[in-house]
């Protein structure tokens, strides 16, 4: 299948990513590519290595071995394994955590202005000094910003400290703030966790919407499979540190042995 | 009820506890036992109401947890966000401290010249400690870098405080970039303990090598800082340096409130908040750090020249621990990263133990009790720092400012 | 040779104190990944109350075996309370408050616990009675090796293997240990979480406690300060050895004591305290977790 797409056209391709931690192997030799404008979902039980692999992928883990490509936000391709997390951001590639990690005593529009930090370049004397480059760098990041929070509808928390927000609106800021990066995939780890269906309906969309309108690629890892059946084009599934399997989300439904790895899991939740 | 039960048994567990430190004396030559008993009711009473307020307190903080707190920061914030009540207090205390000089006598200035240079350590530090979050313990070391940089330019070559003082700065810097360097990637409390151990190293060095330093004896006649070579009385120096150290204040306050407001301030916030997030959303950990640590680094060499112009005397006792636990405590009671409340907690740390001389003997007794109750009931300092927020015009979506 | 010997020997001995002291940090870093700050005041303490009670005991004309049972016995039991009570106090209320805040409230409580000594007592140095007799069968080595110094390696080893059987064996040292890998689940499976946290510093306490006595009673002074200095170094060797290793303490604290003994007697004895400081920063530098210790995984 891969042999038919120049694997240049991937916007990030992952080969034989391999993680050790002393004796134990968290992630088993996996591959796994994300196509341009694409939805691509990583799915499995809970301690498959899902958020592991996240983590070799944006540079937070140095993996064992393998090989992380992608194409970074200049256009050209690269070759992410062993950068700091900030290169990778720098690079394109955005992600957010299972477990919210927000700036909590920041207000709302600063927390998706630090996306904007790899994206601007005032330096000390310009703090200082503010002058009119530093002013206009300023008032650019700014005013993005809050386009983007307008985008994810949380304009109007905007100046709310961050620890104050509802637990979806959180969870939605964490997107915006990735988004602020101006990546060109965005890796979601679990973004529907602890959602209702209300709220889950509209992640849905709002993911739906980040890759029309803005061009982004999205990997997500996630356990509500209705949020994964509907909006992913492909799904990869892990477990024990290993992908069992690949495919459109028709074949991953039927897929046996996916099925057994779930077993007692309710694939249709 | 219960409370009165509760304190009553802590103040008896205080009183057996401080039994032998505080009602024994020992005179070991005359071999004569001195017994306090005052101390010990004096003791238990103080305990019995101390620990009536603290339960009290503690209670209070449970109860109204959050809420109350973003009610507090109103108050200051209130203050900040209207340029005109802003506006006369800053002009109102630049006048009081422009006539100052002129109503009260050179010890007085004194007093306060040192306050203002606090303020502007206490600043340095807060780039390093309130905003970006590190824990530096070693901070009197590149002050004494400044200092030693200027006393020993000046005894060897002459050189002039003005000529030193983008030096000293400038060595301050290099020290905290090479320090930094290695040890800003360890966890936070490793890097207190290492920035501490730094800073006994450059004393210990200082005192023990006599041929570059001049040893525990120090060096003296230190020139004070001249203006085109005039000469000048006492007097004149002493309010010229008041007038300096005014100067430095208020650029340090505006630079400082620049950067916070910054690109590279909001960066330090967030890595203080969430290390890992901040590192995924793009910000470079290393290279950020390295500036809040140099940026401290600079200010500290920058008032180690001013110190040794000011005293003309300076040795090594002058850069221990304690120092930089007086500048951190500063900080900590005044409010981490809040200028305001680094210039309060100066004001406070400095001039009431001058003022009030019976005092003065308690000063670190009280202070390191009050970074534990600071920490305890209010970790957000006497006056806590808010965030700013962006003025707004909601008929296009724009930002001003 | 014999220069060797006892410079090896008075290394030993240094060690031996580190040891008893270090082993207050690293108990309580394992605990509560807190750097105790007050812990070399806890020693300092320690010290003084030995001396206040040995004082008034001499002037009672007691015999010094008594003496020096009593006031050992009198330095624990209080070194042991004031750690108990600092816990209750400075850390206890910051168990959830960001990482910075206990360390902060840590120095604050060493600045407090220092002034409360040197202005309820004095600023001077004390001298201190000596306690350890000189036994007899000692006299052929006595100038390189003298009783007190064998009374503090012996005491360290006792120690030692008494704390090694407290931590494998009783019921309270699985609960400690179970508390220092995951404080939830230990809570979780009914372990009191905030008495083994206390018993934790009780014992660190009680073994800076020993340590004050004795090296007091060896060097023959002491003052309010002495906790500081004593404190970083002992707090260097647990870092050396691993911070929240038992042996690592032990073994970080024996190279310290080593380094320090010959480094003061083969090169020069002006930068005792610099070759410790700069031990600590080294090895903060080159190997964070120590010789003994794990490096630990940041979990996202």
């Amino acid at each position: 299948m891969e042999g038919l797409v120049s694997s240049m056209e991937h916007i990030l391709d992952v080969k034989d990513l391999t993680m050790d931690f002393g004796g134990l192997r968290a992630v088993d030799s996996v591959d796994l590519y994300v196509d341009k404008k694409e939805i691509v979902a990583l799915i499995g039980p809970n301690g498959a290595g899902k958020t592991t692999f996240f983590n070799c992928i944006t540079g937070i883990y140095n993996p064992s071995k393998g090989d992380i490509k992608a194409i970074t936000h200049s256009g050209a391709a690269a070759r992410l394994n062993g950068l700091k997390p900030n290169r990778v951001t720098e690079r394109g590639l955005a992600r957010t955590f299972q477990n919210i990690r927000l700036f909590q005593n920041m207000t709302v529009l600063e927390n998706v202005m630090i996306g904007k930090h790899c994206r601007m370049k005032a330096k000390v004397l310009g703090a200082l000094l503010r002058d009119r480059r530093t002013r206009a760098e300023e008032l650019k990041a700014a005013n993005e910003s809050y386009e983007i929070l307008e985008k994810i509808g949380l304009a109007k928390f905007s100046d709310e400290i961050a620890s104050n927000l509802p637990y979806g609106a959180q969870r939605k800021l964490e997107i915006a703030r990735a988004m602020a990066t101006e990546p060109s995939l965005l890796l979601l780890d679990e973004p529907a966790a602890g959602m209702n269906p209300q709220e889950t309906r509209e992640l849905t969309d709002l993911i739906r919407q980040i890759r029309d309108n803005e061009d982004i690629s999205i990997l997500l890892i996630e356990h509500d499979m209705k949020l994964v059946m509907n909006l992913s084009e492909r799904i990869y599934v892990m477990d024990h540190g290993q992908k069992i399997a690949e495919g459109t989300p028709v074949d991953i439904r039927n897929n046996p042995e996916v099925i057994k790895a779930y077993l007692g899991e309710d694939i249709d939740a | 009820m219960e409370y009165m039960i509760k304190s009553l048994k802590v103040a008896v567990w205080f009183m057996f506890l401080t039994f032998p430190i505080v009602v024994i004396k020992v005179n070991t030559i005359e071999n004569i036992v001195i017994w306090r008993w005052h101390n010990m009711f004096y003791m238990g009473v103080g305990i019995f109401f101390v620990s009536m307020l603290w339960r009290y307190f503690l209670e209070r903080k449970d109860r109204v947890g959050k809420k109350s707190a973003a009610e507090r920061i109103n108050i200051t914030q209130t203050i900040m966000e209207n340029p005109k009540i802003l506006r006369t207090l800053i002009i109102s205390v630049l006048t009081i401290l422009c006539i100052f000089p002129f109503v009260t006598d050179s010890y007085q200035i004194n007093i306060m010249t040192v306050a203002l240079m606090y303020i502007v350590l206490g600043l340095g530090l807060n780039i390093v400690v309130g905003l970006a979050g590190l824990l530096d313990l070693g901070f009197v070391a590149f002050y004494a870098v400044g200092a030693y940089t200027y006393a020993l330019l000046n005894y060897h070559f002459g050189l002039s405080f003005w000529v030193v003082l983008p030096i000293g700065a400038l060595m301050a810097t290099i020290f905290g970039i090479l320090l930094g360097f290695p040890v800003l990637r360890l966890r936070g409390d490793y890097l207190a303990i290492v920035t501490l151990g730094f800073g006994e190293i450059i004393r210990l060095v200082l005192e023990n090598w006599n041929e570059f330093s001049m040893g525990p004896s120090g060096i003296a006649n230190i020139d004070r800082p001249t203006i085109y070579g005039f000469d000048m009385t006492l007097t004149q120096a002493t309010i010229f340096i008041y007038f300096l150290m005014v100067v430095f204040t208020v650029f340090t306050v505006f630079f400082v409130n620049r950067l916070q407001n910054s690109r590279i301030g909001r960066a330090w916030l967030a890595l203080r908040e969430d290390e890992i997030a901040c590192q995924a959303m793009g910000v470079g950990r290393t290279r950020t750090k390295l500036m809040a640590f140099a940026l401290g680094a600079t200010w500290a060499g920058l008032m180690g020249v001013v110190f040794a112009a000011k005293t003309t005397f300076i040795n090594p006792a002058s850069f221990t621990f304690l120092e930089s636990a007086i500048i951190l405590s500063v900080v900590v009671l005044g409010g981490m990263g809040s200028i305001p409340g680094v210039i309060i907690g100066a004001l406070i740390m400095i001039l009431l133990p001058e003022y009030l001389r019976a005092f003065s003997e308690y000063r670190m007794l009280v202070f390191g009790g009050a970074m534990v109750v600071m920490m305890v009931f209010r970790p957000q300092g006497l006056i806590s720092n808010y965030r700013r927020k962006y003025s707004f015009h909601s008929a296009d979506g724009r930002f001003g400012k | 040779m014999e220069y060797f010997l006892e410079l090896f020997l008075s290394g030993l001995t240094r060690g031996s104190i580190y040891a008893l002291i270090a082993l207050g940090y690293t108990m309580v870093y394992g605990i509560i990944q807190l750097i105790n700050f007050a812990h070399g005041e806890i020693y300092m303490i320690g010290a003084f109350t030995a001396l206040i009670a040995a004082s008034v005991l001499t002037i009672m004309g007691w015999p010094t075996i008594a003496i020096f049972i009593v006031a050992t016995i009198a330095a624990v039991v209080y070194s042991s309370a004031y750690g108990f009570t600092i816990e209750k106090i400075a850390y206890k209320p910051l168990r959830n408050a960001p990482r910075l805040s206990p360390l902060i409230s840590a120095i604050g409580m060493s600045l407090f616990l220092q002034n409360y000594v040197l202005l309820a007592q004095t600023s001077d140095f004390l001298p201190f009675p000596q306690l350890i007799p000189d036994f007899e069968f000692m006299e052929p080595i006595s100038h390189i090796f003298s009783t007190a110094e064998l009374a503090i390696v012996l005491t360290t080893v006792i120690v030692m293997l008494l704390l090694t059987y407290f931590i494998k064996f009783t019921n309270m040292g699985k609960a400690m240990r179970a508390t220092a890998q995951d404080k939830k689940m230990a809570l979780l499976i009914g372990i009191n979480v905030d008495m083994v946290i206390s018993v934790t510093f009780i014992i660190g306490s009680a073994l800076a406690a020993l340590g004050g006595v004795l090296i007091a009673n060896h060097i023959g002074q002491l003052n309010f300060y002495i906790g500081f200095i004593a404190g970083i170094k002992a707090f260097t060797a647990a870092v050396l050895g691993g911070i929240g290793s038992i042996p690592g303490a032990v073994l970080g604290a024996l190279i310290l004591g080593w380094t320090e003994s010959f480094a003061t007697g083969y090169i020069s004895s002006d930068y005792e305290d610099v070759f410790a400081f700069a031990l600590l920063v080294l090895i903060l530098i080159f190997r964070p977790a120590g010789l003994l210790g794990r490096s630990e995984t940041k979990k996202v």
